[in-house]
Order: C-alpha cells, then sequence, then structure tokens
C-alpha cells in the first residue's frame, strides 16, 4: 500500500516538474516518494536481481556510468540508472521509483548509480551493492564538503561498512584511493593506465593533491605520471607503491577531440576497446567501466563493444551545431578536470577559439578560487581567442590576463546568450568553437541552445 | 631592480589556488621592468633572512598544517622574526595566518605552537562548530580601501594588544565571526583569512607588499602605477556577488562605472 502510493506520488511528481519546466524531475520525485515510503531504496534495490553498482569520484562518475550501461545493454542486459547525474540518494531514489511498477516490481536487472563523494557511505548502507566502483579523489568544492581528507575518511566508512561479498574496483593509480582500499578483502579488481601517449610527457600539476605519502609524509616518486597525482608511484621512505593493477589499459592512444582507444588486459586477456569520448580522464573512465563490467563477469567482447557504442553525456564532449559551425562542450569543473579538458583542446587544434564560462553556485562550488590552480598558461600560449562568460566572467578574465593572454585576444560577455554570439562571430569557415563550462554553466548554456533545437534537455539525453 | 620572493612551503601549503598570489607579485614587478625571482623553501629548508625580502606562506588542511608548524619555529623561525624586524614584508593566508600566531587549539588534541610573529591566537570551537564559509568585503581601517575575496575557516582568531586588524568585514565573518575585524598587521606582516587568490583582485595590498620589499633593499622606492582594468572589473563583480552595496573605492577611477 504505502509502496504503492509511494511510486505513484513519485510519477505524478515527475510528470509535474515537466510540465511546469521545473527542472528535469531528477530528485524531487524521488525525495516525495521516500517522504511516503522511507525504506524505498533498500526495498527496491533488494529487489533488482543482478544486483547495485555504485560508481563514485571527483571526476568521471558521470562518463563512466554511462560507458558501464552501454557495457550492460551489449551484454543485453536492463539497467535502472539515474543518467542525469542526479547523485545524491533523492537522485537514486527516483530512479529506483521510475522504474518499479506500482507494485513495487522492478523492471531492470542492475541498479547503475553514480553517487556523490560524501553520500557514498549513506549510498553503500541504503543498497548493499553488488560492485563499487572508486573512481579519483581531487580537490573539488572545498566550500561544500570541507577538506579533501574529510572526503577520504568518509571513504573509509563506506568501505568498512561495505558486505563482504560485494567486489570493489578501484583506481590503482591515484595514491589516495589506493591506500584506502589496499586493505580490501574479497573480490577486488583494481584497474590503472600502463601508459600513457608519447607526446603527453607531463609533469607534477600544481593542483595535484596527494603528493606526500599517507603513511610516512615523504613526497612520492613517480615513474609515470597519467593525470594530476596519478600515476606509478612510489614513496622512498616507507616503500608505499602502486601495485600491479588486475585489469590495465595499455597502447593508450588520444584522437585530439575525436576519442582515444587502448588495450585492456585482464586475467591473461586482451580487449581492444576504441571510444569517440575525447582525452585522456575519459581512457580513465572506460577502464574503471571494464573493470566494473568484469566484476559483473560480463564477456570481454560485449566490453569493447559497449565502450564502443557510448555517446557522451551531455555537456562530456557533447557535440552541438552553433549557427553552421561545430561546437564542442567539454564540462571542466575543478583543477585536474580543466587541465585534462585544456590538454585536449590544445591536441586538437593549433590556436582554438574557446568560451569559457564560469559560475559560482552551490552546485559549482561558490569558492572560485581553484580558477588559479588550473594550468591556464598552456591556453594563454595558443588560443586564437576566448570569450568569458558566467556569473564569475571578469574572474575568469583576470585569471587568463595573469596567464599571459593580451586583452585583445580576450572579451567579457556575462550573459550567455551574447557570449555565445561573440564566440559564434568570431569562428573562421571550418573552425570549431570549443566550449568550457562549470556545471551550471553548462546547464545554462545548454538551455540556451535547447531553446534553439541545437541540444535536447539534460534529462531526456 | 629585483623584487626577491621567497614562497615558504609551495607544495604543502597550497590550498585553494594560493600560488595566484606569487604569480601576481611576479607579474606586477614585470610590468614595472622588476625583476622577480622567486625562492622556494619547503619542510626542511633554512631560510636566509636577508636572501628574500617578501615571503609568502599559503594555507593547507589540518595534516599539512601539523607537518608545517614546528618546521617554521624550528628551522625558519629565527630567519623569519629577524626579516620581519627588518621591515621584510610577510603575507600569510588561512591555515598560514594561524601559524604566524602564538597557538592553534584545534577541535581536537594538543594545542599546536605557533611562530608568536602576529600577537594573536586561534581557537578552533569543536568539531560540530559551523565552519565560516562565504564570500567576504573588508574595509580597510583609515584609508577605506576594499578587498574582496572568499573565506573558509573552522578556527576562530582572538587578537592581542600587539597586532590590529586588516580592517572591518563589510560581508562574511572574518576573524572570529564576533567582532567583525579581519586579519591582523604587525609592521610589513599581514595574516588574513581572504584565502587563495587575494592579490589579484586586490592589487592595491600587492602593491603594497612589493613596496614594502624594494625599499628594505632599496630605500624609497616610487612604484609606477598599472590600469588594472580587469582587476577592478573583477573587483567589483565580486564585491556586488558577496551581496556588498554602496561600497566607495577609493584610490581607483571609479571602477563602479568600469563594470
Amino acid at each position: 500500500m504505502r509502496e504503492t502510493a509511494a511510486i505513484t506520488a513519485a510519477r505524478l511528481v515527475a510528470s509535474l516538474c515537466r510540465l511546469t519546466r521545473l527542472g528535469g524531475g531528477t530528485t524531487l520525485p524521488g525525495r516525495v516518494a521516500a517522504m511516503l515510503w522511507p525504506g524505498l531504496i533498500p526495498g527496491l534495490s533488494a529487489r533488482l536481481a543482478g544486483g547495485v553498482v555504485l560508481i563514485s569520484g571527483t571526476n568521471g562518475k558521470t562518463t563512466t556510468a554511462r560507458s558501464l550501461a552501454g557495457i550492460l545493454d551489449a551484454a543485453g542486459i536492463s539497467v535502472v540508472h539515474n543518467r542525469a547525474g542526479a547523485n545524491l540518494l533523492s537522485g537514486i531514489a527516483t530512479a529506483l521509483a521510475a522504474h518499479a511498477s506500482r507494485r513495487g516490481q522492478t523492471r531492470a536487472d542492475v541498479g547503475l548509480f553514480e553517487v556523490d563523494e560524501a553520500t557514498l557511505p549513506a549510498a553503500v548502507e541504503a543498497t548493499r551493492p553488488r560492485v563499487v566502483v572508486l573512481l579519483n579523489l581531487f580537490r573539488d568544492q572545498l566550500d561544500r564538503y570541507g577538506e579533501i581528507d574529510l572526503v577520504a575518511e568518509r571513504w573509509r566508512h563506506a568501505l568498512a561498512a561495505l558486505p563482504p561479498e560485494s567486489a570493489l574496483a578501484y583506481n590503482a593509480d591515484d595514491p589516495m584511493v589506493a591506500d584506502l582500499c589496499r586493505a580490501r578483502e574479497g573480490r577486488v579488481l583494481a584497474f590503472g593506465l600502463e601508459d600513457v601517449p608519447r607526446s603527453d610527457t607531463r609533469t607534477l600539476e600544481h593542483a595535484a593533491d596527494a603528493r606526500y605519502c599517507y603513511r610516512c609524509g615523504r613526497p612520492y616518486e613517480y615513474s609515470l605520471i597519467t593525470l594530476g597525482h596519478m600515476g606509478h608511484y612510489r614513496c622512498p621512505g616507507c616503500g608505499a607503491a602502486r601495485t600491479a593493477p588486475q585489469v590495465r589499459a595499455r597502447e593508450v592512444r588520444l584522437h585530439g577531440a575525436d576519442g582515444g582507444a587502448a588495450a585492456i588486459v585482464h586475467d591473461g586477456a586482451q580487449i581492444p576497446v576504441a571510444t569517440v569520448l575525447p582525452g585522456l580522464y575519459n581512457i580513465y573512465d572506460v577502464t574503471a567501466a571494464a573493470a566494473a563490467g568484469l566484476a559483473l563477469g560480463i564477456a570481454p567482447e560485449a566490453v569493447a563493444r559497449g565502450i564502443a557504442a557510448t555517446a557522451p553525456a551531455f555537456g562530456r564532449g557533447e557535440r552541438v551545431g552553433l549557427e553552421g559551425r561545430d561546437a564542442l562542450m567539454l564540462l571542466a569543473k575543478n583543477p585536474a578536470g580543466f587541465n585534462e579538458v585544456l590538454r585536449t583542446v590544445l591536441l586538437a587544434e593549433a590556436a582554438p577559439v574557446v568560451l569559457i564560462a564560469i559560475n559560482d553556485l552551490i552546485a559549482d562550488g561558490r569558492d572560485i578560487s581553484w580558477l588559479w590552480d588550473v594550468d591556464f598558461e598552456m591556453l594563454a600560449e595558443r588560443a586564437r581567442a576566448v570569450v568569458t562568460t558566467g556569473l564569475r566572467a571578469e574572474d575568469m578574465a583576470l585569471r587568463l590576463k595573469y596567464a599571459g593572454l593580451e586583452t585583445g585576444r580576450m572579451s567579457v560577455e556575462r550573459d550567455g546568450e551574447r557570449a555565445l554570439a561573440a564566440a559564434r562571430q568570431l569562428l573562421r569557415e571550418g573552425e570549431r568553437l570549443y566550449i568550457l563550462p562549470t556545471y551550471t554553466a553548462m546547464l545554462h548554456l545548454r538551455e540556451i541552445l535547447a531553446r534553439r533545437g541545437a541540444v535536447r534537455g539534460f534529462w531526456k539525453d | 631592480m629585483e623584487l626577491r620572493i621567497c614562497h615558504l612551503y609551495p607544495d604543502l601549503l597550497n590550498l585553494y589556488g594560493d600560488r595566484g598570489n606569487v604569480m601576481t607579485l611576479i607579474r606586477r614587478a614585470q610590468w614595472r621592468g622588476i625583476r622577480a625571482l622567486v625562492l622556494e623553501a619547503r619542510l626542511g629548508d633554512p631560510v636566509d633572512p636577508r636572501a628574500g625580502d617578501l615571503f609568502f606562506i599559503g594555507g593547507g588542511e589540518d595534516r599539512q598544517q601539523r607537518l608545517a608548524a614546528p618546521d617554521l619555529r624550528e628551522v625558519k623561525g629565527t630567519a623569519l622574526r629577524e626579516a620581519a624586524q627588518d621591515g621584510a614584508a610577510i603575507l600569510a593566508v588561512c591555515g598560514g595566518y594561524q601559524l604566524l600566531g602564538r597557538y592553534y587549539r584545534p577541535a581536537e588534541g594538543p594545542d599546536l605552537e605557533g611562530l608568536g610573529l602576529l600577537d594573536l591566537h586561534t581557537v578552533h570551537p569543536g568539531p560540530g562548530a559551523r565552519r565560516l564559509i562565504g564570500n567576504i568585503v573588508v574595509r580597510e581601517s583609515g584609508t577605506g580601501r576594499i578587498l574582496v575575496g572568499f573565506e573558509n575557516h573552522g578556527g576562530r582568531t582572538y587578537l592581542g594588544p600587539g597586532a590590529r586588524p586588516i580592517g572591518t568585514a563589510v560581508v562574511g565573518f572574518g576573524n572570529n565571526g564576533q567582532d567583525r575585524g579581519e586579519g591582523a598587521v604587525w609592521r610589513s606582516v599581514y595574516g588574513t583569512y581572504l584565502h587563495g587568490p587575494l592579490l589579484p583582485k586586490n592589487p592595491w595590498l600587492a602593491d603594497e607588499l612589493i613596496a614594502s620589499a624594494l625599499r628594505r633593499r632599496y630605500g624609497q622606492v616610487e612604484l609606477a602605477p598599472l590600469p588594472d582594468v580587469e582587476e577592478h572589473a573583477a573587483a567589483v563583480a565580486a564585491a556586488a556577488r558577496a551581496g556588498a552595496r554602496g561600497l566607495t573605492w577609493p584610490g581607483t577611477r571609479n571602477p563602479e562605472a568600469a563594470a
């Protein structure tokens, strides 16, 4: 009775949200339903025959979940998935309620949920997942979560609460994540990159978070840096080091804005994968999705097919039309992510035209200090023109000035509509615009583009 | 002329884009034809009090602060005290600011002894206490000049008679959320909770630090003015975003119009 009422209410609220354009209705229905039936998430999760997969980490949650959805689809497994990225408990409840019959029967085999880093302990408790995927821990929105060590502490609790029969897939290249996961017994599938493209020589970035050993405080030594503070690390003090992961991506190749490829090695088998998702960070996401797929017992052939079929999530490498020109939208939420996005743009283009949109709403993080941890110098050196927009357009312009971009190559348009028009004007025949927005700036620009019919609503995507 | 900057714990205390401050000092020197030299002093590195004229200390999380505090006292303390007495400029933000005081009493565990260069102490009221987080706008005492930034701290800082606040929080919490004071000054030593990239949007403070540092080495120095159009536009936009209304901006050519 209570279950039926909750699920019916969730459906009703979801329809109302869309009718009244209150947004995508990706969290409110679940919140209402959970009020009527507090046991909604545990109850519906337990009815999923194939179990629940939780995916958490600072960067790559949405794309990893999409890639895993692609893999499950290729294997003929149906999923319930918080696709629109609503990754608090309310978003999980909304997705579960939407996929249940009025009597509370689920119509999916597997629950696939990306989970906000701070919500992970509660989500583990509520869903008792079959697989947990831990991607990375980067500096992000410290005003909301306090400090990164606090997030690590929450994850420690989440792992302690994980049922012993659950599988854990974690990033072996992230020292902080690996340190949390190393002691885990039972089924563990660590994943990592064995190499990066030769053109892509890297040094430790200013944004790097875990440069000091978590056990003894000495700086790590790296034989390979892949992304941010991740790579093949070793502490010269206590000897704590990356251990060889079970799922390894080798022969990593990047094709500018057009995607990448790698050979994923597991258990003696080699799975060649190719993706349209651009950038090294997406190679990590795809490898993580493969590890999760393998943990669920999916055949390597379906893993490769699923990855190849996965299209970018909204705003994450999404291609949009802009009055006769192409634009590529690359979400950039934090220093590590932004640096990767800049590298991807500069790999694709010698002198790019770029629109940077910075907001400081709660979902973006109200503190925009992190802009000074991004290595915009590499963009300032080569950009043909940059337009800045968003609630913090002026802050972004100031950052670019100190990165060495002259005022002649830069303009400020706080209004999104006018910024898109200004950027469009700059584009020559055959040139593509690179749009680099923070989260809410991305939603705002997509809304403008959706009105013109250039993109779909994010909840339909 | 040469501006000698000494960046303390650049890899340990570098939370929230603190390096933006050093970048700003370098650029603003270079734009005036002044060479800028940055020395980095990490854990264990001794400091020569004459090698640098402008010392910068950023913020860190509790773990990093516990690593830095004994090093600051025992390895670098004497040199920093000597440099400060001698007129060197020091800027310490957030965690670094707390470390310049007499002690920091954390939410749990023993007190952390500071350098005692600024007459102040900091108390964390307990694990359940709310952090003081948000945009902040400060009016400098005396001159009325404006500082804009972002604060995020659990500790509450209380000044003794030997230090005075930089100014008054017009928006935000400041030192302790009670007396509206923000930051502390003694000679050319500045401590503040405006964390991360404080100097880019507040070029007058950057220039004051540069001028103090150059005076120590070269005697009387006049800094050529810079146009600062983007700096003021960003400061005015940030103050508006913080909700500050009707501010006057002394010493700038009507920046409100520029916005």
